[in-house]
């Protein structure tokens, strides 16, 4: 008897009876046709695609195995761009975080006109990459910019100045995150930390910020798997230049897929898919016992 | 401990007065129970008291500082919330503990300068809360893991671990049920006999009030109605609305107007009240007042000189209820054991003139 099998006939596994076993799967069937159709079906293709190497420009492709695999997959090229994408996640994760509370906790309390400001530090959700990268293109122009400084020609700092339009683009979404979680601490508990002495630091610190942590953990892991996604942003703002200093993981691929270079895109795609997965399920192994779910 | 006193204190929001002028003195060690319908200020009055809310006019004393512009965490007192406001990701042992963590006392005698406590000190008065409120075996668990009376004494444990000035308590028992309610009602009052600190006590539940105050102070609209001991307030309401809002069912009151013939009295239609001894020369001729008589103290006599017409009888074993009416008002009679009666029927009540109340019909206040 296999493994599966002895596991399948576990006393404590629910019995369910023919019906309500098509019952069941009549109620699946949409959703799994269309994770079939737009995402395993791709995934499976790409996962295939990757052992095929290109000949003659792609004009034919040879299988080539996980051969293919393991030559690009350790190639510093992959090596190059998944680090420029860690690159980018250091730069703007701790930042989104940081600020998204900052911004919550200040716009957090009962004035009039508090609206207003809330709907303006959530306004940069509304704005596409596109007009943020332009904003920021124009902000750090050298010449007519407001800052003029060569940030985005300056390979040292590229990385940097790409991270903080994404950084200004993210922040509505951690805002509207973190106040959300704010407006759901009763005010009793903050008011008993207040008569038991907790300053408003320690309050934030000890009670606030335990209190939304299973927020804290989503944002986390959104923005990390965003900042994973970058490519946008160096696209528009430094074409991945200069030298190559902003040419983060996905802005490779998109180079590669090409009819020639198609195999080595999805090798490097499908390494972006599980250092992705295996990322966010650190962070769910790691922090999840550390936050407090409310009961 | 200290005392708790208003003076002429008002707390306005935008338009509304939520308290209106208080004066109150808590006495140092007094158990005060602040009663009155849902937003009659009595909570604003407690808040105050934290440091929650601000002030708007008048003085707040704790002891004999003027509290009005100190910070709630340096007024030295706890509270106990309705929903408990435990911190849910804390176990019951560092719930407990928190004020001794952040704050500083005065260990080593009032004239020795505040220090934080050790982690012995710390411990060992946890574990006597713990002790005291019976948590022993729960120090370990989170919030979540308990139920509603548990929650409930270790929020009693948070704020009495500190020693505070006073104990501040906002509906703390109407999240439990009947049962618990009434046996935490008794607790409560060994507790207070045990720590001896000033407590201010807020609810709605005037059997709360009677059975746990020192003294009651009901409010109405933002306004002081009365204070007292359970007894002066139950026996000598000092306007309508006490009369009405302590007592259950609730003072019966009628409209009529005094009279001299056939003897002093008050007439409402044909039936006719007796009149207070105290009272009997000082009302003129045709005078309109509200007259009042508890449930309690309606007797169904033949010679009795009040015509009630029956609806209805409830019986509750030890005692039954006589629903029904006085000249088209209103009457509800409260007789021990079993009333032989019928509903649709004519019946006579008569009252003892000392357990008849007036009052003024214009300003509501107490004739006496």
């Amino acid at each position: 008897m296999t493994t599966a099998a002895r596991l399948l006939r576990r006393r404590d596994r629910p019995r369910y009876s023919a019906k309500e076993m098509g019952i069941a799967l009549a109620l699946l069937a949409p959703s799994i046709a269309v994770f079939v159709a737009f995402f395993y079906r791709p995934f499976l293709n790409l996962l295939n695609w990757g052992t095929f190497e290109s000949r003659a420009n792609g004009a034919f492709f040879e299988d080539v195995g996980l051969r293919q695999y393991r030559e690009q997959l350790t190639s510093d090229d992959f090596r190059e761009g998944l680090w420029h994408s860690v690159q980018f996640v250091l730069y703007t994760v701790p930042a989104g975080l940081v600020l998204g509370v900052l911004l919550a906790v200040a716009a957090h309390r009962r004035l009039r006109g508090i609206k207003v400001f809330q709907a303006i530090f959530s306004s940069t959700l509304a704005s596409s990459v596109a007009v943020t990268s332009v904003i920021f293109f124009y902000l750090l122009n050298p010449v007519v910019g407001i800052f003029q400084v060569d940030w985005l020609t300056n390979p040292d700092w590229a990385m940097f100045a790409v991270a903080l339009s994404a950084i200004w683009q993210n922040m509505g979404l951690s805002f509207i995150i973190v106040l959300a979680g704010l407006q759901n601490v009763p005010d009793e508990v903050v008011e008993a930390a207040t008569l038991d002495g907790y300053g408003p630091v320690r309050r934030l610190l000890r009670i606030t910020l335990p209190l939304i942590s299973p927020v804290l953990l989503f944002l986390l892991v959104v923005l990390v798997i965003f900042g994973l996604q970058a490519f946008a942003q160096p696209d528009i703002l430094t074409n991945g230049g200069p030298a190559g200093a902003t040419e983060t993981l996905v802005f490779k691929i998109n180079r590669l897929v090409r009819p020639d270079n198609i195999g080595i895109g999805a090798v490097y795609s499908v390494g972006l898919f599980f250092v992705t997965l295996v990322v966010t399920a650190a962070q769910f192994v790691i922090l999840e016992r550390r936050v407090h779910y409310a009961r | 401990m200290a005392s708790v006193t208003f003076e002429n204190v008002t707390k306005r929001f935008d338009d509304v007065v939520a308290v209106d002028a208080l004066d109150l003195a808590i006495d140092d060690g007094e158990f005060m129970v602040l009663l009155g319908p849902s937003g009659c200020g009595k909570t604003t009055a407690l808040r105050m008291i934290a440091g929650l809310e601000g002030i708007t006019d008048g003085k707040l004393l704790i002891g004999d500082q003027v509290v009005n512009d100190i910070d709630p965490a340096r007024r030295d007192v706890s509270m106990v919330f309705q929903s408990y406001a435990l911190y849910p990701h804390m176990t019951v042992q560092r719930n407990i503990e928190s004020p001794l963590l952040v704050r500083r006392y005065h260990a080593d005698g009032p004239d020795q300068p505040a220090r934080k406590l050790s982690r012995t000190e710390r411990s060992e008065r946890v574990d006597e809360a713990a002790r005291v409120l019976g948590l022993d075996g729960l120090l370990k668990r989170k919030p979540a893991a308990l139920s509603g009376g548990q929650r409930q004494r270790v929020a009693l444990a948070r704020a009495f671990v500190g020693r505070p000035k006073a104990f501040l308590m906002d509906e703390p028992l109407s999240n439990l049920d009947a049962k618990l309610r009434a046996q935490t009602r008794l607790e409560l009052v060994d507790l207070h006999r045990r720590v001896e600190t000033t407590v201010v006590y807020v609810t709605h539940d005037q059997v709360e009030a009677m059975t746990m105050a020192h003294r009651i102070a009901i409010l109405s609209a933002g306004r002081l109605q009365q204070v007292g001991t359970p007894q002066e307030v139950y026996d000598v309401p000092a306007n309508l609305f006490v009369a009405q809002f302590i007592g259950t069912p609730p003072m019966n009151t009628l409209t009529g107007a005094f009279t001299t013939q056939g003897g002093p009295a008050i007439a409402v239609g044909e039936s006719r009240f007796p009149v207070p001894a105290d009272l009997k020369t000082r009302l003129d001729e045709g005078r309109t007042v509200i007259v009042g008589a508890r449930p309690e103290h309606l007797d169904v006599s033949e010679d009795g000189t009040i015509a009630h017409d029956v609806r209805a009888v409830e019986w509750l074993g030890h005692e039954c209820l006589i629903f029904g009416s006085v000249e088209s008002s209103p009457v509800v009679v409260r007789q021990v054991g079993m009333a032989p009666l019928a509903a649709g029927g004519t019946i006579r009540l008569a009252v003892d003139p000392a357990n008849v109340h007036l009052f003024d019909p214009e300003t509501t206040e107490r004739l006496a």
